[in-house]
């Protein structure tokens, strides 16, 4: 389990939920994770999974209602950003925390220059004068690769392709030097040779800034070339957690399984028929008292149906899963 | 260009449908009086062949004039110029009541699930309405159809008088697919079918598609972004790039050795889930964005951003031409006349013999 002492971000038990008129929706169900200096956490998931709702909880980015963070705990730098007030966790949220948002198209505003929502924080959190702002920002637009940059800051995003406005949304969020940068799906509205590009640009960024880095993806590829360590979540729920390498070559959960063997490559061997798994990922009315991905799996026993597995450490280090199955011996784990 | 550059099949492979040329460019309308002032060449002489019963990836990046492409095959555009033929029949240039009359042998499977379904219909009104269009049945024999196609794409009988908000993505694709199967078509165009889904639900509308295919004999132009998934799916591939098929050939030559540095950058792109692979992968970055197709460049489409141009790209516009056997490409690399003059080899043609590749269907 995490060492809070050196993690820049140590999140334990987060719950979040929804209010709806069918009834709540438990999106989050205690989901804890710890972030190191300097490293790529990547997080990987369906639609649903709950892997955006919790990274918004983190910052108290969703509106409540009908959102509800019920339980948890989030330190950041010696304190609860989810007890804290207001105030303090604006003083977070841009500038010792990034965000970048999944769609590039929405998450600028239109009407303002892009020269004038990357001067925002820098003068908002830094205090930094307009022109010394001007001059902070063309360095941002240029260490993302926007050619031309000063010229460019008096442009409206509409005047940027998707890709550069990717650009631009991962400058406004390294605009004031954060400690930890979540990515929320940054290149999947994007071409494959546009997220190539952004891709080596968070590689190269990483070495100059080294900054902490969530990164938030339903591509299992993307995860194997940028990230270190990688939590698979399902239902709401973490359900496995491990270095890269470590989960590609040896996952424990069966739902990992199944999805690392549902992709195709574009190299090496073509299966004749995919592999699939059968059902639908589950729609959480109540606090899931059962393994969430009991109903489609096909190593699901009795105990999986009575209890929610918790996560348990396998043998590698750092490695941990949360399933009754163990499939080194191909029997229930002893727990 | 001349015909279109296709392989010649085997005995058995007979050319369902044929496109020569198409063409389809938008008007650009702009100033006070709304003047005609260009033309978005969103598809710009495109030529390819599809064999009875297989399958031809359609790949590129957005805005490369793919989807475009599956629809004015199906002429839901008016194409500006050229010819496509299915089975025998001139499409582009039929008639209303003929068209009409060739409908049920063509469909389509839209991109996006959602949006593609009727929200005030339910699931027997959408699948039974190309009965009701093409068909006489009465409403017993109808209603048999469409409990008979239900069954075909996986979909429970009981859920018939639902409507479409009730069902997942997954189970919308299938309303999709049971509604472009109703009349007995022999060609359905896909346009991006899995584009919309979830990893997990991918893989079950693209093995649904492969039955289907097997069991009906169906032939698909099945347009995807997804490398990997077209891969997986299709016999032969084309890739387009700014309105232009860039290569043609069948899949596991092209994946093995792409020849246009288009492809090669594309492939090289796509991120492979293995933390070992991607660690040893040398990517072709390519520089910039796509040009606008309203304006596209003069000589080959791609010298704004090939990592191979050389001199000759930027004036002449490369010929699409077979290479080796079964495989086509645009590209001044593989022209022997220009490699000669440039001074150079053409190095890639050493290695043609070693590489037999399978041809289409």
């Amino acid at each position: 389990m995490p060492d809070g002492a050196t993690s820049v971000l140590d999140v334990r038990d987060l719950k979040t939920v929804f209010r709806t008129r069918s009834g709540e929706v438990h999106a989050v169900n205690s989901v804890s994770f710890h972030l190191r200096p300097g490293e790529l956490l990547g997080v990987v998931g369906e639609s649903g999974s709950g892997k955006s709702v919790t990274m918004m909880s983190l910052l108290g980015l969703l509106p409540s209602p009908p959102a509800e963070v019920r339980e948890g705990q989030v330190m950041f730098e010696g304190k609860n950003l989810l007890r804290c007030t207001e105030d303090h966790l604006r003083s977070v949220r841009g500038a010792r925390i990034g965000f970048v948002f999944q769609d590039p198209m929405t998450s600028l505003n239109p009407v303002f220059t892009v020269g004038f929502q990357l001067r925002e924080p820098l003068m908002k959190h830094m205090g930094l004068s307009k022109s010394a702002a001007q001059k902070r920002a063309a360095e941002l637009l240029d260490l993302v690769g926007i050619p031309d940059a000063r010229r460019r800051l008096g442009d409206f995003p509409h005047q940027f392709s998707g890709g550069m406005r990717q650009r631009v949304m991962i400058a406004i969020a390294l605009a004031c030097d954060p400690k930890v940068l979540i990515a929320d799906e940054p290149t999947t509205a994007l071409d494959v040779t546009i997220q190539a590009q952004i891709l080596e640009l968070v590689r190269d960024l990483r070495q100059k800034l080294g900054m902490a880095i969530v990164w938030i993806t339903h591509d299992l590829g993307v995860i194997a070339g940028i990230a270190d360590r990688v939590m698979v979540m399902y239902g709401g729920q973490v359900a496995e957690q491990a270095p890269v390498k470590d989960l590609f070559a040896n996952p424990q959960h069966p739902y990992t399984r199944a999805l690392l063997r549902t992709i195709p490559h574009v190299t090496g061997a073509r299966a004749e028929k995919l592999n699939v798994i059968e059902g639908q990922p589950p729609i959480l009315y109540r606090h899931p008292e059962a393994c969430p991905f009991a109903a489609r799996c096909p190593q699901a026993f009795d105990r999986c149906l009575r209890q929610n597995p918790p996560r348990i450490p396998v043998a590698a280090a750092g490695h941990d899963v949360a399933c009754f199955w163990d499939f080194a011996t191909g029997a229930p784990r002893d727990v | 260009m001349s015909d279109g550059g296709l392989p010649t099949g085997g005995p058995s492979a007979r050319k369902l449908v044929e496109v020569r040329n198409l063409k389809m460019h938008f008007p650009i309308y702009a100033g006070l009086f709304r003047t005609r002032v260009g033309e978005v060449k969103a598809v710009d002489g495109v030529s390819f062949d599809i064999y009875e019963g297989e399958t031809l990836g359609l790949v590129g990046e957005s805005g490369c004039g793919k989807s475009t492409c599956g629809r004015a095959v199906l002429r839901l555009y008016e194409p500006t110029s050229g010819s496509i033929r299915i089975d025998g029949r001139e499409i582009a240039t039929a008639g209303f009541e003929t068209l009409r009359k060739m409908r049920p042998t063509m469909q389509m499977v839209f991109q996006d699930p959602q949006a593609s379904l009727n929200p005030r219909m339910t699931v027997a009104a959408i699948i039974g309405e190309p009965l009701d269009e093409h068909t006489s049945l009465s409403k017993a024999e109808k209603l048999a159809r469409i409990y008979e196609l239900m069954d075909a794409v996986g979909l429970n009988r009981n859920f018939a008088n639902r409507y479409p908000h009730a069902f997942s993505g997954g189970q919308r694709q299938r309303i999709g697919i049971a509604r472009a199967l109703a009349l007995n078509p022999r060609f359905i165009v896909c346009d991006e079918p899995i584009a919309a889904l979830d990893v997990s639900i991918q893989a079950q509308v693209v093995n649904l598609l492969e039955e289907l295919q097997e069991k009906l004999g169906l032939t698909y132009l099945f347009i995807s972004h997804d490398l990997s998934m077209v891969r997986h799916i299709a016999d032969r591939v084309a890739v387009m790039y700014l309105g232009k098929i860039v290569e043609l050939a069948p899949r596991d030559a092209l994946y093995a050795r792409p020849l246009h540095p288009y492809t090669q950058a594309l492939l090289s792109a796509v991120p492979e889930p293995d933390p070992n692979i991607e660690e040893r992968r040398r990517r072709i970055i390519l520089r910039g964005d796509v040009p606008s197709p309203a304006n596209p460049p003069k000589g080959c489409n791609f010298c704004t951003r090939c990592p191979k141009v050389m001199p000759v790209c930027r004036d002449v516009e490369p010929a699409f031409a077979e290479v080796e056997p079964g495989r086509f490409t645009a590209c001044h690399l593989y022209d022997a006349t220009i490699m000669k003059t440039a001074g150079e080899t053409a190095a890639p043609e050493a290695q043609s013999t070693s590489d037999k590749v399978q041809q289409g269907a």
